[in-house]
């Protein structure tokens, strides 16, 4: 995996990734929203052994706005070998549930921008027959729970996306990667008071590495989460509905 | 409101316990700096090793800086790095050992900042032959509460240059760093192990080996009294001439809970130290060793510090000038065997006279010794004052970075230029320690 395409590529965890990547000699295209936090990573993975950085900036509301800066992606690096979409915002529950407008944007930015890029990068893989799509999620995409049911329901849309286009490139020899990662100490969780459940980026981010050469399909990180989420998604609704998460 | 504090922002010897600390966020190391509406203080924490309190700010607020880690540029001809503080000595290893540089000095863990290393002028195992850490940094940049930010060189604020090196954070935010690293053939080095019955075979094995030696460092056995008084292991190094690229694997044990206060007893002390001296039956033993386990061997257990239980543990670290009888150094380990309050892990070295560009910097020529004694309240904090009123008269000083308790009287005898330094420190940054000491006894 030589020439790596990252959406949200100055978020937390994909900065890790970055840098496994970048140990590898890759070279990278880095998109994200900021072109000075882009300009400071470029500068730090250049140094770690990456062969060649070029960035674009992009805003994950406007859609028309995504084809684009693909486009710059495949003229810069020639040919991609994988992409991670890692971009993404924890909305603030309350307020989604008072403005339909911020509910909509939260879920432009979490869900259909997300989509909109695998698309473009689906239709290009699958007629190469080769590559690897890998897409951030969340574990709290797996039962809606009334502290963030609005997150939830972005990530959770989403890796059913993921899995329907996994279940459709698979013959054409193209892997889809849904990464489910539980809490991560990142400014996103900034505000949040931190338990010993709280992994770090790098952890995670280094295990998105691992699960992208390997082409590997539903990965939870920390590994624990898959036995937490199988509790939880198995607790009967009647249960469920009146406890407090 | 004041929040309730995290583990995180606790000091790695995790006394004195933090009760209320409050968090500032910076979005970018560039800036601006979220100075405290309600008029507090800020201090800059790193990854939080330093073991006392000058990492922390109870009352008041911290600035976390250890997520500002990007890499800015590297010369592979001259080894010359420029980073952002937040960047670990950990990573430093990690990207550049492969490619055949090392740092130029370092300390007995490697999870610690370039923001750090800088505000206690930290010190290796080579202080004999390469001085501190401030000697290899070229430039830094700081960032200022009257949001300045200044390129502080040797020519260029060369005031604040020398005040913020060993300065303890106090003259504000460092935000990058250029270091010089140190080029080597291998990861691996030539050791050598000498057993010492007492404090005089120290001496002579120390005089002898470090013109040979480029790293050199001496584990003492704490619990042994009479002609086996500061009996133990001298450990010296040179990087290998020989390149040898493959590194043994790197398996980091997380230390898996806070251990029972009752613990870390004499007896066990005693039992450890004994088993470790007679470790090796043979006086000498050569051999090539990996970086890692030579210089970091704690770092292969994660937060060893809860192995001391909820009350934490002191360091106390000194430094006293050379003498004809070794007496004073000798009084001193007679004193801590009295006691019975067994230092765990007690390291000798000497150090050399190369000067520090830091005004507030540790290090002088002597010999040095680090012990740690687990917290046992009142009678731990009676060893400690005594020790000082031993090291104060040999005209010696004392380590703010691993300190909890000094009072203000030999804080200020450690540190001649204190009055110097004063005038450089950012109205808008302070630290417990700093309070602690400076109030008048």
């Amino acid at each position: 995996m030589k020439r790596i395409v990252i959406i949200g590529a100055t978020s937390a965890i994909a900065v890790e990734t970055a840098r496994e990547f970048a140990k590898d000699g890759a070279a990278l295209f880095l998109i994200a929203r900021n072109q000075r936090a882009l300009d400071d990573l470029a500068s730090d993975l250049n140094v770690r052994g990456a062969s060649a950085n070029h960035t674009a900036c992009f805003d994950a509301l406007d859609i028309a706005s995504h084809e684009r800066v693909l486009e710059q992606a495949f003229q810069a690096l020639g040919e991609i070998d994988a992409a991670l979409i890692a971009h993404g915002e924890l909305p603030d529950q309350e307020h989604c549930q008072r403005s339909v407008s911020r509910t909509q944007d939260s879920l432009t930015t979490n869900l259909v921008s997300p989509i909109a890029f695998c698309t473009w990068l689906a239709n290009y893989f699958e007629k190469r027959n080769v590559g690897n799509i890998t897409v951030i999620t969340s574990v709290a995409g797996d039962r809606g729970r009334q502290s963030n049911y609005l997150y939830g329901t972005a990530k959770g849309g989403l890796a059913i996306f993921l899995q329907g286009l996994r279940n459709r490139l698979t013959p054409a020899g193209v892997t889809v990667t849904t990464i489910k990662p539980g809490f991560v100490d990142t400014p996103m969780t900034r505000h949040l008071p931190k338990g010993p459940l709280f992994a770090s980026a790098e952890t995670v981010g280094k295990r998105i590495h691992k699960a992208m050469l390997r082409g590997e399909a539903v990965v939870y990180t920390p590994f624990f989460w898959r036995f937490i989420m199988l509790i939880i998604q198995h607790i009967p609704e009647c249960v469920f509905r009146r406890m407090k998460l | 409101m004041p929040k309730k504090i995290s583990a995180r922002y606790q000091s790695w010897g995790r006394y004195p316990q933090i009760r209320n600390e409050q968090i500032a966020h910076m979005e970018r190391i560039t800036g601006p700096l979220p100075l405290p509406s309600d008029g507090g203080t800020l201090l800059a924490h790193g990854l939080g090793r330093s073991y006392g309190d000058s990492c922390v700010n109870d009352t008041q607020w911290i600035l976390p800086c250890a997520g500002f880690n990007n890499f800015i540029s590297f010369d592979a001809a001259t080894g010359t790095l420029r980073a952002e503080a937040g960047v670990s000595l950990a990573t430093i290893l990690d990207v550049f050992v492969p490619r055949g540089w090392f740092l130029p000095v370092t300390p007995g863990t490697k999870f610690v900042t370039l923001g750090g290393a800088i505000a206690n002028d930290i010190h290796g195992k080579n202080h004999h032959v390469a001085g501190t850490f401030g000697r290899h940094v070229p430039q830094f940049g700081l960032l200022r509460s009257s949001g300045e930010h200044l390129t502080c060189s040797s020519t260029e604020n060369s005031a604040l240059y020398a005040a913020t090196i060993g300065g303890m954070g106090l003259t504000g935010v460092i935000t990058w760093v250029e270091l010089k690293l140190h080029p080597i053939r291998s990861p691996y080095l030539n050791t050598r192990t000498t057993k010492f019955r007492n404090l005089d075979e120290f001496f002579d094995i120390s005089q002898e080996s470090d013109a040979e030696f480029e790293y050199s460092v001496s584990w003492v056995d704490c619990t042994s009294e009479g002609n086996n008084l500061g009996r133990g292991l001298f450990m010296a190094g040179n990087f290998s001439e020989r390149s040898r690229s493959k590194a043994p694997a790197e398996l980091a044990i997380p230390f898996p809970c806070q251990a029972p206060s009752y613990l870390l007893n004499s007896f066990f002390i005693r039992s450890f130290n004994t088993l470790y001296y007679n470790k090796q039956i043979s006086r000498v033993v050569e051999g090539l060793t990996h970086y890692n386990p030579f210089f970091y061997p704690l770092d292969a257990i994660l937060n060893w510090n809860r192995m001391y239980g909820a009350r934490g543990f002191f360091q106390y670290q000194f430094v006293v000038p050379f003498e004809q009888d070794r007496g004073i150094i000798k009084e001193i380990f007679a004193r801590i065997t009295r006691s019975k309050r067994a230092s765990f892990l007690a390291v000798l070295k000497t150090f050399g006279d190369i000067p520090s560009p830091g005004l507030m910097s540790f290090p002088r020529k002597g010999v040095t010794l680090a012990l740690d004694f687990p917290n046992d309240g009142e009678p731990t904090l009676r060893l400690m004052n005594e020790l000082d009123k031993v090291v104060m008269d040999a005209g010696g000083n004392i380590y703010p970075a691993k300190d909890a308790r000094m009072p203000s009287y030999v804080f200020r005898a450690s540190h001649p230029r204190l009055h110097q330094f004063i005038p450089h420190i950012d109205p808008r940054f302070s630290s417990s320690l700093w309070r602690r000491v400076m109030e008048t006894a």
